[in-house]
């Protein structure tokens, strides 16, 4: 089949499959996930495909696969390079042999991470070029582009997508050219279904002190040598690579081009300069109202391409920056202006035109566009297409119910919150959170989870609370995935240094909020290849941590094991072990209610928040449809009008 | 050059929106023209609100902009409501109109029952609102996993899409597992075999 729907995240996969990728690696977090899993999904066991403890373990790993000359890929989400910072600051000098991209996907909004933060920052802070696509097709070739320029200037290569790019989906021929984007296909030949692609063979590991071992004499000529890769890289990708271009919407690229060179000099009055999925909402904004208007498209924003930014500038009057997140694109069309003493007007999101925090859209492209149009612009014919809402309506809205994110009907993670609420009653205590489904338990009824911060900081922001408030019960409650990932440095630092805090380990078997990816914990590799679980019990064992395991569906037993925990000093842990619910199906039956046993006391809805707990007909029923039988409920009520549905 | 589709499927997690999303961009695929889709999904469980968009023609963006959607299907009446803003002016809004209940009705005292929803959809001057009874044609046809077909067939019905029935038949055989093809074909027939 010519043509494929592809996710953003699918086109990027099979882009670094079609490019003879090696070695692939990554820790799960949306949006980037199903990268590294379309490739396990694809491979034909030549790849070697893992999900990483954590961002740092993937990209060292990567990094020595491309030392020994392998193409290698590293996925993960934007946060993720925070913890990866380390080796990628200090890889920008070392180089690589064999091409090695890293694909970090960002989250304008946010719609499911901690920060809004920019990875096009991150590039140039590391002074390691960066490609944004716009679209899933221009993803598939960009991560082929990657890797070539990798290997052309020995430097890692970051691509990145945004959530409208990742989790999109569009057309896109994979054989033959593109379908939506046009920039140029690297594999013209292949086509998806095709099993076979040429394969890339790592020269191998080749020793090398002056090359491959980190001095600060080295360092001090490896920065030199980096800052004149940028310039070079600027200046290669300054013309003909056609995610780096300008046109002119409404124009085919040959008007377009002929339109901006007869033009330029009498200077447009307007021009938008824009990168990422941004382009494609200038595209309809302009197509919406009609104007044909010069664009300059950035797909590399570090280094940026400044000559073609100059061709652009010395065209238009006012130039508008339409990206999202930081304003990098603005910041360096403002450097060239300052470098070149143009006087040219930038507009964006440092001048207020656009909002700084939340994603982009057509919306608010158009708004701005018709702002500025007084005088500037011609925006005839523009006004009906425009605003065509027909939210105008007489009659006000009704107020509709809200749908937030609550844990699943049956999840264990409300019984371990439950059974430390319980057990704790009113004495003082702090419950420290962390990244995962179980951040959930912060909402009511459960109101269990006072801070949250990054992955791993439960476990070591309770001992500076419990440091501080000596009288202040410490508890942090962590999953089995970011434990592994880092919460056990955490632990060691409580021992060694003798904090007072109760570890609560919350394990699932998985790793549940990004989609049930496999886990030391849970030994599935994604080669196939299973080995032995790495037990949380004997790692906490080592450390010297005092423990208990405990099923958090047996409310009395979960209790007690915190009540005893309470009751000792030091470093002690609670793991609650009860599988995911999508991890394993249901083995009882949904929970019985009997009307006539329930006094309508509510206990059960008012302190577990189940959704599968509902009122019908003003009184308590159990939507079997959601009901998992996971029976907290039963051993809740007072009255036995709840009781357990039994075997399935 | 193939006509343009703006389309939000919109309702909450777990009612098969997604899949509602894909099996019109197989017919656009089938028939080898372009199509993008999106999903606005938040950090989302279960029983969170979804919207699918789908776009067909030449689309550039793959989030329909805000009154540029010709069709709302929505799985249930207050969703329908949070995305009327998307709705272009005589666009058509297919609705189920059996309420789902936030996960938190129980737990906050919330009484929902979407009629408030549908009453104002109702009275929009400018659209064209078909009201479906999902559940009931869903329990005719076997599963009440069926509702997305439901909605499907009925926009198809009702010439909102610019697509077939055959062609939706045909994505429900390419796009569906084999053990539900019948099931949800059964409620296809259900749906142009009545008054809807």
């Amino acid at each position: 089949m010519p043509v494929k729907l592809l996710m953003g995240n699918e086109a990027i996969g099979l882009g670094a499959i079609h490019a003879g990728v090696n070695f692939v690696s990554g820790y799960p977090g949306t949006p980037s996930t199903e990268v590294l899993e379309t490739i396990a999904k694809n491979n034909d066991g030549s790849i070697h495909v893992e999900w990483s403890t954590n961002e740092k373990a993937a990209l060292e790993a990567a990094a020595g696969a491309a030392y020994a000359g392998a193409r290698a890929l590293v996925t993960m989400k934007q946060v993720g390079l925070n913890v990866a910072s380390d080796p990628l600051m200090t890889l920008s000098y070392i180089g690589v042999e064999g091409g090695l991209v890293i694909v970090v996907a960002d989250d304008p909004g946010p719609i499911s991470s901690q920060t809004e933060q920019d990875t096009r920052n991150f590039a140039q802070f590391a002074k390691v070029p960066i490609l944004d696509p716009a679209s899933p097709g221009e993803a598939y070739g960009m991560v082929q582009d990657a890797f070539e320029l990798s290997e052309k200037h020995q430097t890692p290569v970051i691509v990145r997508p945004t959530t409208r790019v990742s989790h999109a989906c569009g057309t896109i021929k994979t054989r033959g050219g593109f379908a939506d984007c046009g920039a140029d296909f690297k594999n013209a030949e292949l086509d998806d279904d095709d099993a076979s692609w040429p394969k890339h063979v790592p020269s191998g590991f080749v020793k090398d002190t002056q090359r491959w071992v980190v001095f600060p004499r080295t360092s001090f000529l490896n920065h030199g040598k980096v800052e004149r890769r940028a310039a070079d890289i600027a200046a290669e990708y300054s013309h003909g690579y056609r995610p780096n271009r300008i046109e002119i919407s409404g124009l085919n690229h040959r008007e377009g081009m002929q339109a901006f060179t007869e033009h330029a000099q009498d200077r447009f009055p307007l021009g938008i300069a824009c990168g990422g999925v941004s382009y494609h909402y200038v595209m309809e904004a302009l197509d919406i109202l009609g104007l044909h208007v010069p664009v300059l498209k950035i797909g590399m924003t570090y280094p940026f391409p400044a000559q073609l930014a100059d061709t652009f500038l010395d065209a238009v009057d006012t130039a508008l920056c339409v990206e999202e997140l930081d304003p990098c694109i603005e910041r360096e069309l403002i450097l060239r202006c300052g470098t070149r003493a143009t006087h040219r007007f930038i507009r964006g999101k440092l001048d207020g035109t656009f909002a700084f925090a939340g994603e982009q859209s057509v919306e608010a492209i158009c708004a701005a566009l018709s702002e500025l149009a007084e005088g500037a612009i011609d925006v005839a014919g523009a006004e009906a297409n425009g605003k065509r809402s027909s939210a105008s309506v007489s009659h006000p809205a009704p107020e509709l119910p809200p749908r937030p994110p609550v844990l699943c009907a049956g999840c264990p993670h409300r019984a371990s919150f439950y059974a430390v609420k319980r057990a704790v009653g009113k004495q003082r205590a702090v419950f420290c959170g962390d990244i995962g489904c179980y951040t959930l338990g912060n909402a009511a009824p459960l109101d269990m989870v006072d801070t949250c911060l990054c992955m791993g900081a439960d476990i070591t922001v309770a001992q500076g609370i419990k440091a501080v408030e000596p009288d202040t019960l410490a508890f942090s409650f962590i999953g089995d995935s970011t434990f592994f990932a880092s919460g056990i440095t955490g632990v060691i630092n409580a021992v060694y240094n003798k904090h007072d805090i109760i570890v609560c380990i919350l394990d699932n078997s998985t790793t549940a909020m990004t989609g049930h990816q496999p886990h030391p914990g849970t030994g599935h590799t994604m080669m196939g290849i299973d080995g032995a679980a790495m037990s949380i019990p004997r790692i906490l064992d080592a450390i010297g941590v005092d423990y208990v395991t405990v099923n958090p569906l047996d409310l009395h037993a979960a209790q007690t094991a915190v009540r005893e925990a309470i009751a000792k000093t030091g470093v002690r842990a609670i793991i609650f072990k009860s599988p995911c619910i999508y991890v394993e199906p249901p083995k009882h039956l949904p929970a019985n209610f009997d009307i006539d046993s329930c006094i309508d006391c509510r206990a059960c809805i008012k302190q577990i928040g189940c959704p599968a707990l509902i009122v019908e007909d003003k009184h308590v029923a159990v939507d079997a449809s959601l009901c998992y039988g996971c029976e907290l409920c039963c051993q809740i009520c007072p009255t036995d009008a709840l009781t357990r549905g039994g075997a399935r | 050059m193939s006509k343009s589709l703006n389309c939000i499927i919109c309702g909450v997690g777990g009612q098969g929106n997604v899949l509602a999303s894909r099996l019109i961009a197989q017919v656009l695929l089938s028939r080898n023209e372009h199509v993008k889709t999106a999903e606005t999904i938040g950090m989302a469980q279960r029983g969170g609100s979804v919207a699918s968009h789908v776009r067909g023609g030449r689309p550039q963006s793959p989030l329909v902009p805000k009154g540029h959607a010709d069709t709302l299907i929505a799985f249930e009446p207050g969703e329908a409501v949070r995305c009327i803003d998307y709705l272009a002016p005589g666009g058509t809004i297919i609705v189920n109109t059996q309420a789902s209940q936030p996960p938190t009705a129980a737990l906050h005292d919330i009484e929902y029952d979407g009629s408030e929803a549908l009453n104002y959809l109702r009275k929009l001057p400018d659209a064209n609102v078909i009201e479906v009874d999902g559940s009931r044609i869903c329990e005719e046809a076997g599963s009440a996993k069926a509702l997305n077909i439901v909605l499907l067939a009925a926009a198809v019905k009702n010439e909102a899409l610019g697509i077939s029935r055959e062609e939706l038949e045909e994505a429900i055989r390419e796009r569906v597992k084999p053990a539900y093809h019948e099931m949800n074909l059964r409620a296809v027939e259900l749906v142009f075999s009545e008054d809807v």
